[in-house]
């Protein structure tokens, strides 16, 4: 009972002093709410980053190339099986490739059939004038054969399962042409939809659907050659799936294109630590802030400290008061801070990923934990100099 | 049986006496002022008997115990139990109410109890302006809730520090009305004046100079009527 009104009017001296003194305060809760504002923020972009950055790496490219084991290719159910084992919400784009060596104008080109939407997902900064549509034909062969947009084009090859008969010496040219086009090879005139633009070895390529070029080599069953995959994840968490690929399905090959995760965990890394590095420049800057303020409100408050000891207060009484009154600033600023924290964090991640991010309820203690720490921290000098006012000299008649 | 006793105080600064030799003794329920010029003592006097500050020589014997040696937090648990303090300028805490500023006293005392404190308003005739900020207090209701604070834990001394100091003719008569009451319930008062008026309606008048008592006043022929002249009841 007597603890009790004992509490309730420690409760009832600190919060007056808070609510009625709000004016004067305002300036501490507002260092306090913006430190928390933007370490709340920082913590939810730092942990928000991996999953952000990660996915704008996916548009420099696949991370993981996957080749047959065997000499047969990839099939549908080892792709069903990949995309489970990998989980598909990891997937960016996983492209199957086939490739199939034709002829335009008797002169050997390589034509790849693959998922086209798949293919953009992985590479979405391939230049293409016109669309992503069948048939896209790499730069360097638009330039050799004077081919545009709208344009049609011949291609010739070898039908699935037959091999190509060299010339033979002692015919015409126009009679191998004829023997060329026995059942064995076919002949098919496409339309340039997209012409690509890589700078990469992609500009002597032509593009299909897997399904044309499936139809042209007439080979119903799919077969892809490789696949490239662009995955979510870190350098460490690449090399675990490529280990788990091996394990669960033999027939694959993976392997991690190191080159573009490494330069991703660099990065992230270094952001990480920038992100880092401003979260303790701001937890510092809000500590010399608030004791600052507390360094002011008890020169301010001396007469006050001065008259609750000259009333019998002891020294850990007053310091137990302004110190209350410093876990509650702490509280409330610590408390508007994750919320408005969390806003900062989701403009950011609009802004610069285009993509918004969850609340991380954790934040909701652990911010407010910390801003009563660092309140804390901040008032015990302040609030020392309690031990060094006296009534006596303090309150003397004028 | 003396209450209070001063033997032989002497307070010292550097090169300056500001108390010289003193003696004095109060009784309990005696009605003291001490008076004198600026830079007499005065408030070193009050600072010592109101255990904010101790003696370079002599001691003080505050209801039965020495209290010139006491260490800080000895002197201000006796101080808490045993002296109620009456300031010139009041000092109420602007954020808290008139009922609350009492109940503060109670907080460092024991226990606080809102009723109490509102009896204690009550009987500084405040109880309708309990809830009521000091800011929205003239300066005599201010000194009231200043007295009611300073009795409320039912101290052996109430000390006044020139307490009608910044009060007109009209809020001096009605704290000098309260003191009259207060005295009649048999509390002990000193009360450190330059008013000669509220010096005069003591029982008993000392005065200082240079650090010394000069004058000791018995003014118990003269204490009913002068009573009757300053305050309003």
């Amino acid at each position: 009972m007597g603890n009790n009104s004992r509490k309730k009017m420690y409760l009832r001296m600190i919060t007056s002093s808070l609510i009625r003194r709000a004016s004067r305060l305002i300036i501490a809760v507002l260092a306090i709410a913006i430190g928390a504002t933007i370490l709340s923020g920082l913590v939810t972009i730092y942990y928000d980053i991996p999953e952000q950055l990660g996915r704008e790496f996916r548009s420099y490219g696949a991370n993981l190339i996957i080749l047959p084991s065997g000499d047969f290719g990839i099939t549908r159910a080892d792709i069903d099986k990949l995309k489970n084992l990998i989980g598909r919400e990891k997937i960016v784009g996983l492209a199957p490739y086939r490739y199939q060596t034709v002829k335009i104008n008797e002169q050997p080109y390589l034509l790849a059939g693959t998922d086209l939407h798949e293919a953009k997902q992985n590479s979405p900064f391939w230049y293409i004038e016109g669309d992503w549509q069948n048939v896209m034909i790499g730069r360097e062969i638009a330039e050799t054969l004077d081919l545009n947009i709208g344009d049609t084009f011949t291609v010739k090859g070898v039908k699935y399962g037959e091999q190509a008969e060299a010339s033979k010496q002692n015919l015409s040219a126009e009679e191998n042409k004829t023997r060329d086009f026995g059942s064995q090879n076919f002949s098919k005139k496409l339309q340039v939809k997209g012409i690509v633009t890589t700078g990469g070895a992609e500009e002597g390529f032509i593009f299909s659907d897997m399904a044309l070029l499936n139809e042209m080599i007439a080979d119903e069953n799919f077969k892809a050659d490789v696949l490239e995959c662009s995955i979510v994840a870190n350098a460490e968490e690449l090399n675990e799936l490529t280990n788990k690929i091996s394990e669960h399905i033999p027939n694959l090959s993976p392997k991690a294109v190191r080159r573009l995760t490494q330069s991703q965990d660099i990065v992230l890394g270094k952001l990480q630590a920038l992100v880092l590095l401003v979260t303790i420049v701001v937890l510092i800057i809000t500590m010399i802030s608030v004791y600052t303020t507390m360094t002011a409100m008890v020169a301010e408050r001396r007469k006050e400290i001065a008259l609750k000891k000259a009333l019998g207060a002891e020294n850990k009484f007053v310091i137990g008061e302004l110190l209350g009154e410093g876990i509650l600033l702490g509280f409330i600023g610590g408390a508007a801070g994750v919320f408005l924290g969390f806003e900062f964090a989701l403009r950011v991640s609009l802004n610069v990923f285009g993509r918004g991010i969850n609340f991380q309820w954790a934040l909701i203690p652990i911010t407010i934990i910390i801003f009563i720490a660092i309140t804390v921290i901040a008032s015990i000098l302040p609030v020392r100099h309690v031990m060094d006012i006296h009534p006596a000299i303090v309150l003397k008649g004028e | 049986m003396p209450i209070l006793e001063l033997k032989n105080v002497s307070k010292i600064y550097g090169s300056l006496r500001a108390l010289s030799d003193i003696n004095l003794s109060v009784n309990a329920g005696d009605w003291l002022s001490i008076m004198g010029p600026s830079g007499s003592g005065k408030t070193t006097m009050i600072n010592i008997i109101g255990c904010m500050d101790t003696p370079s020589t002599g001691s003080v014997i505050l209801d039965g115990v020495d209290i010139s040696k006491e260490n800080a937090a000895n002197l201000t648990r006796i101080r808490r139990d045993k002296i109620g303090l009456i300031f010139q300028q009041f000092h109420l805490i602007s954020y808290l109410t008139a009922v609350e500023n009492v109940m503060i006293a109670q907080y460092y005392h024991s226990m606080p109890d809102e009723a109490e404190a509102m009896e204690a308003l009550e009987k500084v005739g405040l109880r309708e302006r309990a809830h009521h900020l000091p800011a929205q207090l003239s300066g005599g209701e201010q000194q009231r809730v200043c007295i009611a604070r300073a009795l409320i834990n039912s101290p052996q001394i109430l000390l006044g520090d020139e307490p009608t100091g910044n009060l007109d003719e009209e809020n001096e008569g009605i704290v000098v009305d309260i003191f009259r009451r207060l005295h009649d319930e048999g509390v002990t008062i000193i009360i450190v004046t330059h008013d000669p008026e509220v010096g005069d309606v003591a029982q008993r008048k000392i005065i200082l100079e240079h650090g010394k008592v000069i004058q000791d006043i018995d003014q118990s022929a003269t204490f009913g009527e002068a009573l009757k002249l300053k305050s309003k009841g």
